[in-house]
């Protein structure tokens, strides 16, 4: 079996671009040039170069040392918080803006929940001098006042989403729909690996450098190339495809996702896809999403903004399905306190997000020899706030 | 035969008119639908409401959240529906995003559509392939004309493609833009009704997307089919109700 792409833009059974007719034309100038611009060599190098010098990468593969003995095995940190913005998403919008130019395109428009890939995105139209359009939901904006800051002083401008449930899912709709109205000078960078084949493949090629790195890393630290684990945190998957990217085929490399359950699975206040979800069609793909009997989407909720989406990239839904990788639900309280014990342990603040990946040490075991990879997403400075009234600092 | 093709074959214009299931409460489907034919209006759009409908603007976006609270299922429409075919002709179509209808199991939800007498679905996020390889079947064996879309943007081997599969008519949309658009047709709309005119295709086409007044009817229908209106009904409907509605289609189509 195969944990990649097919040639018709489907994970096993998950994928596909269910998109309207509209849409078409974009998708499809996507589709049939994304690999062929990916491949070459000038996009390569100008890649690179700006991954290097202006993302800060490679990031540093850490050996948390008092991490590993109060758990008793080897905990590397993939140290992707350290990336300029403070997070993988950056990787990814490097790559789309470059991709953009050579489409063609003079405008972008993104979607963002929490904000961090709203964040990344601006930052690159800043850097390249292109135009660009954030959408928002409503009530994200009011949560994440900051980040909405930081959009518009890197020259975003930011668009709130009023439909729906007014979150990252309406947002995400109202950034489809400003692409149907503005077909041909207009480039969409979706921020996770989601959305209508090319996306998700995409975004994961783009994210597959830190997996790229960990190996050549880890051939320092431990003369391997290959850990025992790979842990991530899932909500669309950006930042894990990026992790798992390289090590897919490889049977020896257990992959670990820990998705959000909120209050607790069921609690009804959850965004655990894996458990929760059934197959469907959300924002152009067919996946695994959370929904009512009659197919409506429904509303997930985590602490953390990054991971309540409704549904999981369709690579993911088929690592679930095919059982490649073991999913875990943590809860808002699991993933506080691990969050927590990082910055105690090791002098790292990380995002709430990748909070919920650390908790996996208290839910599974692992062996003193056990190599195990953490993809420490992003760091959480903009998650004071939350850290504050969580634990009354 | 499928009243969509007898319809078709009628040599005038055809107006046809999209409502929202459920809306604007739960019990105004089959009055609607009722009301609708005796006013004239030639052909139907049923919308089954869907909490994230890509393809419409802020008027339809509010029609079907206000229907899914109103208690709007897909069972609920099928049950309302049951007995339409004693009171309306006209042909019937069901208009909905792809995944309630998976949901449903497609044979299903098609075989129900066969019982209650629809004569054609409008998917517009079910991509002509994957219809092509694994739905086509399904719903030829239940008489249902599946309806597929062209934009502007659409290349003209793609819209030849389009016609050679297509039975019925063709949903042309009028402009780069979501339902419910408030711009008046300029030339750039002219100029695309014109070009897929002189196409000659064999399956007629209906222009919808923007179709507000009898202007832009008149616009649509020069070198079309038929028009589809949607949101500008809808629009009418709040302000007005139910029991106007023969003044709306009087002034789009004296």
């Amino acid at each position: 079996m195969s944990y990649n792409i097919n040639s018709k833009g489907y994970y096993g059974e998950f994928g596909g671009a269910y998109i309207p007719e509209m849409l078409y034309p974009n998708v499809e100038e996507l589709r049939q040039n994304y690999l062929n611009i990916m491949s070459d060599s000038a996009f390569q190098e100008e890649f690179q170069q700006l991954l290097k010098d202006y993302v800060g990468r490679p990031s540093p593969l850490y050996f948390a040392k008092r991490l590993s003995k109060a758990y008793n095995t080897k905990i590397y940190l993939k140290r992707e918080d350290l990336n300029h913005t403070g997070a993988h998403k950056i990787n990814n919008t490097i790559g789309q803006i470059l991709m953009a130019k050579r489409l063609g395109k003079t405008r972008i428009i993104a979607e963002t929940g929490a904000g961090q890939h709203g964040v990344a995105t601006a930052t690159v139209c800043a850097l390249m001098g292109i135009t660009c359009v954030v959408y928002m939901g409503e009530i994200d904006i009011k949560r994440q006042a900051p980040n909405v800051a930081r959009m518009k002083m890197l020259g975003a401008k930011v668009v709130p989403a009023t439909s729906g449930s007014k979150t990252l899912k309406d947002a995400t709709n109202e950034a489809i729909r400003d692409w149907i109205n503005n077909p041909v000078d207009t480039h969409y960078i979706i921020g996770s690996v989601v959305g209508p084949h090319p996306y998700p493949d995409m975004v994961a090629r783009f994210q597959s450098v830190i997996s790229e790195e960990i190996k050549q890393q880890l051939m320092t630290h431990e003369n391997t190339p290959t850990p025992d684990y790979v842990i991530a945190c899932v909500g669309g998957g950006s930042n894990a495809a990026g992790a798992y990217y390289h090590f897919l085929e490889d049977p020896s490399v257990k992959l670990i996702a820990a998705e959000a359950a909120g209050h607790g699975i069921n609690s009804g206040k959850s965004a655990a896809t894996s458990t929760l979800g059934r197959e469907g069609i959300i924002h152009g793909s067919k996946t695994l999403l959370m929904q009512t009997k009659d197919g409506q989407i429904t509303e997930p909720y985590s602490i953390s903004a990054g991971l309540d989406y409704p549904g999981i990239g369709p690579m993911h839904a088929h690592l679930f399905h095919s059982g490649r990788a073991e999913f875990i639900a943590v809860t808002d309280d699991e993933a506080m306190k691990s969050g927590l014990e990082l910055c105690q342990l090791e002098g790292i603040i990380p995002a709430i997000e990748s909070s919920h990946a650390l908790a996996v040490f208290n839910k599974k075991h692992f062996k003193p020899n056990d190599i195990v990879v953490l993809c420490l997403s992003g760091r959480g400075d903009k998650d004071l706030d939350n850290y504050i009234s969580y634990f009354n600092v | 035969m499928n009243r969509i093709i007898s319809k078709l074959q009628h040599s005038k214009k055809l107006l046809s008119i999209y409502i929202t299931a459920g809306y604007p409460t739960l019990k105004d489907t089959t009055p609607l639908i009722e009301k609708l034919e005796q006013s004239g209006v030639d052909m139907i759009e049923i919308g089954l409401p869907f909490s994230d409908p890509l393809a419409d603007g802020p008027t339809i976006q509010a029609s079907s959240e206000q229907a899914l609270r109103n208690g709007m299922t897909t069972e609920v429409l099928f049950e309302q529906l049951k007995d339409i075919r004693k009171t309306v002709n006209i042909p019937l179509l069901i208009m909905g995003y792809f995944n309630p209808i998976l949901q449903y199991g497609v044979e299903a939800f098609c075989k129900k559509c066969q019982d209650i007498g629809i004569d054609g679905l409008i998917i517009p996020d079910l991509p002509m392939e994957e219809y092509l390889e694994q739905y086509k079947s399904i719903f030829e064996a239940h008489g249902l004309i599946n309806v597929f879309l062209i934009t502007p943007q659409t290349s003209e081997a793609r819209i030849r493609f389009i016609d050679s599969v297509s039975n019925g008519f063709i949903y042309m949309v009028s402009s780069a833009a979501t339902t419910g658009n408030t711009a008046s047709f300029g030339t750039t709309q002219t100029d695309y009704f014109k070009r897929i005119n002189r196409m000659q295709l064999n399956t007629p086409q209906i222009v919808g997307f923007g179709i507000k007044d009898h202007d832009s009817y008149t616009q649509a229908t020069t070198n079309s089919k038929g028009a589809i209106i949607g949101s500008a009904f809808i629009t009418f409907l709040n302000e007005f109700g139910i029991e106007k509605i023969d003044t709306f289609i009087g002034t789009i189509r004296p």
